[in-house]
């Protein structure tokens, strides 16, 4: 069975009358994958990835979306990140006043609390923290501070894959986490990546430009635009995009 | 003035009217004090909303009806009302009905330089430091100090000698001990010499269902140099009414933190009056004020900056659940003397409830020229961004608004300097938090 099945997925904003943003897109995520989606500003990724997550700013009009068989979008938020969804932002947010160890325990017993699983031992939480913390060159004062709060851009990313590291998702969506980050940075939160694949993991990687690729080398690569996948191939379509640019696609989907 | 139609006067008014008649009669100052407060009770009355500072809080309709005198509290039930921070390293002195219980005080192995006596003892005794009783008075009539003047029969008078050094908070646990609707007077009076340094806690709680209405006047002397920290913390009961007044008096190059938390009573009114009038002082009026229900709780503030130099910073943060209302009323002035100012004053609001309100009234007036002057208010619902990234991280919702609600009030928590008062403030706020969830 499929991890994630995406079926003629239709989406609008909630409370627009006006066009959707996601038009009839399907896509199926087997454990172990990697899949990237690329395409141009506004084809609908970050919208794809927030629908995912359970944003409450989006309406699906149509399609459903499974996880391990179960209707994703009934779930709540928490139940989703609970079952193993996982989303790495874009734009990671500062949450001034709680403390990043706070977070990542709260968060961490929560999802186990939902799961009917025991909350897991100050001493063990510690010792997790610190081994995927220092793979990550996340120093002791960084997780002492406000989740984010002051943190540069990279330092944003790598706390967003130390979050899905400690967190250990079943589907991992990746918006542009590439974006913002140089050569170092990149290569750093690469790593992380690549560390947490594995064979009972699906990831999602959405990127615009072919570099993240070179360092997630992914199963497949879909193009998407308007609202829906146009294109689906294996990992040289990237190549291939990042010699032609998405004109192709744009003018046949026009 | 005598041109005001004075309108009819409530059940309430005539109440208090005929309990201020049974003053006993005195002479000597403390006499004169109460029978002048008793004499502008009877021309002011109640507070109305057409009265600026009570614009928010119309005490004449709140307290419409009238309530006797709360008669002494037996000790068992005193100590057992007394909750907060016990165990706590505290001095206690515990205030039932507004009246000292000796037998839950520490009052004996005082610190070398403090004093701590009963307002009814040093009334007795006729000691000096009663000059200063009902020295700071508020420019405007003030109905709730009046009564209190003119009504209180017993507090806690605390001296801190110059230079002493007193490490262990002093704490006043104001408690209400019955089962009917009762009003009760406490008065204070704190004098912390040159140099010295104190921290006072005064709590406040109380049964459940039951509207009392206890009123507590404290008068706070710094002396040059000196520090003092105070700390209130009200969590009566839901049918309570609390009316606090809490005046302050600073002096040169002294340092003053007073932080009030407030979750309790169905309407309470902290008016707050700082009178800086030594160079260079620093003053912080900071407070956390949680709501739910209907509960009202108005703080009002004035600070008044005399002299060159000071600087005064305040910093108050409410939430705001259900239909419950805040009330926030500042007003920093500044004396054409006082150059060289700095005065900061903020207050945010979460509102939580549909129909939850808050009222920011933010007031500067300065007549120095070189002064740095600010206010700021800000009212708004959780951020719906932050509450979505806690979600998707696998925090439900309502957890993640009790972490996103802590940190709000956690910032204006971490300004009380006592670690041990601190974490009690932190437990208050969590229990609150708990409560609702």
């Amino acid at each position: 069975m499929a991890m994630l099945e995406i079926d003629n997925l239709h989406a609008k904003i909630e409370g627009d009358e006006g066009r959707e943003i996601l038009k009839g897109l399907s896509l199926t995520v087997n454990p172990g994958e990697v899949h990237a989606i690329m395409g141009p500003n506004g084809s609908g990724k970050s919208t794809l990835s927030y629908i995912l997550a359970g944003k409450e700013d989006y309406e699906v009009t149509d399609g459903s979306v499974t996880l391990d068989g179960e209707d994703l979008l009934e779930m709540e938020i928490d139940e989703r990140a609970a079952k193993g969804v996982f989303l790495a932002f874009q734009y990671p947010i500062e949450v001034p006043g709680v403390a990043t160890m706070t977070f990542l325990r709260a968060a961490l017993n929560a999802q186990r609390r939902t799961r009917g699983e025991e909350e897991i031992s100050t001493p063990d939480f510690l010792r997790l923290v610190k081994d995927k913390a220092g793979a990550l060159g996340i120093s002791q004062d960084m997780l002492r501070r406000g989740v984010n709060v002051g943190f540069s851009g990279g330092e944003k990313k790598r706390m967003e894959i130390l979050q899905m590291a400690i967190l250990e998702p079943k589907l991992c969506i990746l918006d542009e986490t590439d974006s913002g980050l140089d050569i170092d940075a990149l290569k750093v939160v690469s790593e992380g990546v690549n560390a947490l694949r594995s064979p009972d993991r699906g990831m999602i990687v959405i990127t615009h430009y072919q570099r993240l690729l070179n360092h997630i080398v992914p199963d497949f690569v879909h193009v998407m635009n308007k609202g829906r996948i146009v294109r689906s191939g294996g990992k040289e379509l990237a190549l291939e995009l990042e010699a032609n640019g998405y004109a192709e696609y744009q003018q046949d989907a026009a | 003035m005598s041109a005001d139609i004075r309108p009819m006067r409530t059940p309430a008014e005539q109440a208090l009217s005929a309990a201020l008649e049974q003053i006993p009669a005195g002479s000597g100052r403390l006499s004169d004090l109460r029978r002048s407060a008793a004499r502008s009770f009877n021309e002011h009355g109640l507070p109305h909303r057409r009265i600026e500072e009570w614009k928010y809080t119309d005490l004449r309709t709140i307290l419409r009806e009238a309530v006797p005198v709360a008669g002494p509290a037996g000790v068992a039930q005193a100590d057992a009302a007394a909750k907060l921070l016990a165990g706590a390293a505290v001095r206690r002195i515990v205030v039932a009905n507004g009246a000292v219980v000796r037998e839950l005080s520490d009052l004996d192995g005082l610190e070398e330089g403090l004093s701590v006596v009963t307002l009814a003892d040093a009334i007795a005794k006729g000691r000096d430091v009663l000059s200063r009783l009902a020295g700071l008075s508020p420019s405007r009539y003030d109905a709730a100090l009046a009564l209190n003047t003119a009504l209180a029969g017993d507090g806690v008078v605390i001296e801190v000698a110059a230079g002493a050094q007193i490490e262990r908070p002093i704490h006043i646990a104001h408690v209400f001990v019955g089962d009917a609707p009762a009003a009760s007077y406490a008065r204070s009076l704190v004098v912390v010499g040159d140099e010295a340094h104190a921290t006072v806690v005064e709590t406040f709680e109380g049964p459940a269902g039951i509207a009392y209405q206890a009123n507590a006047a404290t008068e706070h002397y710094v002396g040059d140099r000196a520090h003092l920290d105070v700390v209130r913390i009200q969590v009566q009961g839901d049918a309570a009414v609390n009316l606090s007044t809490v005046l302050f008096e600073v002096g040169r190059e002294a340092q003053v933190h007073d932080f009030v938390f407030t979750s309790g009573a169905a309407v309470a009114r902290t008016s707050l009056y700082g009178n800086l009038i030594g160079d260079d002082s620093h003053v912080a009026f900071n407070g956390a004020v949680l709501l739910k229900g209907r509960q009202h709780n108005d703080t009002t503030l004035f600070v008044d900056h005399q002299v060159p130099g000071c600087e005064s910073r305040e910093l108050f943060k409410h939430v705001l659940d259900d239909s419950s209302r805040g009330v926030f009323q500042g007003k920093i002035v500044v004396r054409q003397a006082a150059q060289k100012t700095d005065g900061r004053m903020m207050s945010r609001a979460l509102v939580l409830g549909d129909n939850a309100e808050m009222d920011n009234k933010p007031e500067l007036e300065i007549f120095a020229d070189d002064v740095q002057c600010g206010h700021g208010a800000t009212c708004g619902a959780i951020d719906e961004d932050l509450l979505f990234y806690l979600q998707a991280r696998g925090i439900p919702l309502k957890e993640a608004q009790s972490l996103l609600v802590q940190a709000f009030v956690g910032e204006a928590i971490e300004t009380v300097e006592h670690d041990g008062v601190r974490d009690a403030l932190i437990e208050q706020a969590e229990a609150w938090l708990k409560a609702r969830a």
